[in-house]
């Protein structure tokens, strides 16, 4: 008998930022079809944006091109396909960087980039408009034209079929703008076993794969709450891979001699991450009910997941817009020892007179006590009056820059005119921050879809 | 009315959280399959919302039998979210521990024994 045909899908980054080493080693630790890496969060979009408005080359993760420089001799020699959305507001320019890569390792005519384009709609947002398409905040209702002037970015999130376009016409890396998270690991998986777009249960358990995987290690024992001391080599962390059979049912595990864990708790916490309603975990792809999903342990360090059910999807496809919004700042200053609670709130009872007498106007002033309840509030109870030490930390916003300039020469001066015993300014004064917020909006999936291109670049 | 005694969920549940826009989500886990009535019949939304007052503007829960845990919906609760947040947990990461310290009435033996095993 044949050991039923699976396909491994890996995980090498669970966002901008992601260990560095994860790729590397997916790809060289043991057997892999597929490597996915994800990159995009709400606001990298805009970050991108910003970057790209500054220098027409940037817009997407730099740090893809140079994984890829790393990763392309080994994946060229195993046959391994990489997916991922690095290409943020600039897919081109991030496609045509790893062509070079490869150019540069002698790789030219060995890999085939497939592109993926449309999800970039800010050109196209007037024209929505006049056509009656609202694009209202999903949370508030507010009606787009509030913040037309000020928007930066605007992506629709898109599917897996761009995905499996791509690879049907033979791309080894599928680079892309705002695909789902989930559809990197879909788009595969669809392409492996064809299944159809209306194969629903097929279709949410490659989502639900998708969505265990793309946080990366948040799977396998990082950031794992539950006998948290008894996750051991992390300084080595395992990266996921699922192994998914035809049916659609699949296992969770890592590479042999990694560190974390692979258990019915790791992969739990990483379920219920980010969550609203468990019956409909919604994608472009489809509609995943996670209170059908059946976990067990299988073996050390294997996961299985089956019983997965779905249910079609839906006719909107979800936009993430990203628009200026003002300006913050942070400032911080440790007291010691003893009363070090008490004085840090003097300090900021001097500070916040201070920031009035000088007619100054926030949107918002918020203090926390790190030490004492910057993280659960009230709930932490009543500060310890013995603490060792306590960090204030104001946080201040407003609409216009000068005051959150000011508001950031207002914290050395404590130092000498306040309190005592306060410390740990070094750092200098705050940064003015620009605040670039998000604004969620539903569109007909009919205005994004026929706008979707593949292209095949060849090195 | 049975013999109970209080209990931190700490000792019954872990815990996860993440957010979507001004909305932190926190999924709570049994840590054994036979704790999970108990969180289903104690963890309720009025529970929660009297929990986090002050904190969050509105409480939803959902249940998910099958992996023995529960989500709540804690809206308003990251003071804007995302970039809009002056908050140190802006993107309500650590909720989750936030919500084991809820106490919860358990059956007298069986607070006594886990209480008693988390004790240094």
């Amino acid at each position: 008998m044949t050991e039923p045909r699976v396909v491994r899908v890996a995980a090498g980054q669970g966002f901008w930022g992601d260990w560095l080493e994860a790729p590397f080693r997916q790809v060289t630790d043991g057997p892999i079809d597929y490597l996915m890496m994800d990159y995009l969060a709400e606001v990298t979009m805009s970050i991108m944006q910003k970057q790209k408005s500054r220098d027409p080359r940037l817009g997407y993760a730099r740090d893809f091109p140079q994984v890829m420089e790393r990763i392309l001799p080994a994946i060229a020699e195993k046959g391994i396909r990489v997916t991922s959305n690095a290409g943020g507001v600039n897919p081109r320019g991030c496609a045509e960087a790893v062509l070079e890569a490869a150019r540069r390792l002698g790789l030219a005519g060995r890999i085939r980039v497939g592109l993926v384009t449309g999800d970039d709609i800010l050109d196209r947002l007037d024209d929505l408009l006049a056509r009656g398409h609202e694009l209202r905040d999903m949370d508030t209702g507010r009606p787009l034209t509030e913040i037309r002037d000020r928007i930066l970015s605007a992506n629709a999130y898109i599917g897996m079929e761009a995905i499996v376009r791509a690879l049907a016409e033979g791309a080894d890396v599928v680079v892309t703008g705002r695909v789902t998270d989930t559809g990197l690991t879909l788009g595969p998986l669809v392409h492996e076993f064809g299944w159809r777009a209306d194969d629903y249960d097929r279709i949410a358990a490659g989502t639900v794969a998708g969505h265990i995987i793309e946080c990366g290690a948040q799977c396998s024992g990082g950031n794992l709450l539950r006998n948290w001391r008894s996750v051991r080599g992390l300084e080595n962390p395992g990266f996921p891979i699922v192994e998914v059979a035809a049916d659609g049912a699949f296992t969770v595990t890592k590479h042999p001699g990694t560190g974390g864990v692979v258990s019915v708790p790791s992969v739990s916490e990483q379920l219920v991450y980010e969550m609203g309603d468990p019956r409909s975990y919604i994608t472009p792809d489809g509609v995943a009910d996670f209170t059908t999903i059946a976990l067990a342990q299988e073996g050390r360090d294997r996961v299985r997941v089956s019983g997965v059910r779905g249910a079609p999807r839906t006719g909107m496809l979800k936009v993430s817009i990203a628009y200026f919004y003002g300006y913050k700042a942070v400032g911080t200053l440790v007291y010691a020892w003893p009363d070090a609670f008490e004085k840090a709130r003097e300090a900021d009872r001097i500070l916040r007179a201070r920031l009035a007498a000088l007619g100054l106007e926030f949107e918002q002033i918020l203090t926390e006590y790190v030490g004492a309840n910057a993280t659960h509030g009230a709930l932490a109870g009543p500060p310890n009056p013995e603490a060792p030490e306590i960090q204030l930390r104001v946080g201040v916003r407003a609409r216009e820059k000068a005051p959150v300039e000011r508001f950031t020469r207002e914290i050395a001066p404590l130092v000498l005119t306040g309190p005592p015993s306060v410390t740990g300014f070094a750092g200098g004064r705050p940064q003015v921050e620009e605040i670039v917020a998000y604004w969620p909006a539903l569109v007909d999936r009919r205005e994004i879809e026929p706008h979707v291109r593949v292209e095949i670049l060849a090195a | 009315m049975s013999d109970t005694e209080p209990l931190q969920l700490r000792y019954l549940a872990h815990a996860r959280s993440g957010d979507k826009g001004d909305t932190a989500n926190v999924g709570l886990i049994a840590l054994e399959p036979d704790y999970y009535p108990i969180l289903l019949a104690e963890v309720t939304t009025e529970r929660v919302t009297e929990h986090f007052r002050g904190m969050v503007n509105g409480v939803e829960r959902f249940e998910l039998p099958n992996l023995h845990a529960l989500n709540f919906l804690l809206h308003g609760a990251l003071d804007g979210g995302g970039t809009v947040s002056l908050k140190t947990d802006a993107q309500g990461k650590v909720y989750s521990t936030a919500l084991l310290r809820l106490e919860i009435p358990v059956p007298a033996t069986l607070a006594r024994r886990l209480g008693a095993a988390a004790a240094p």
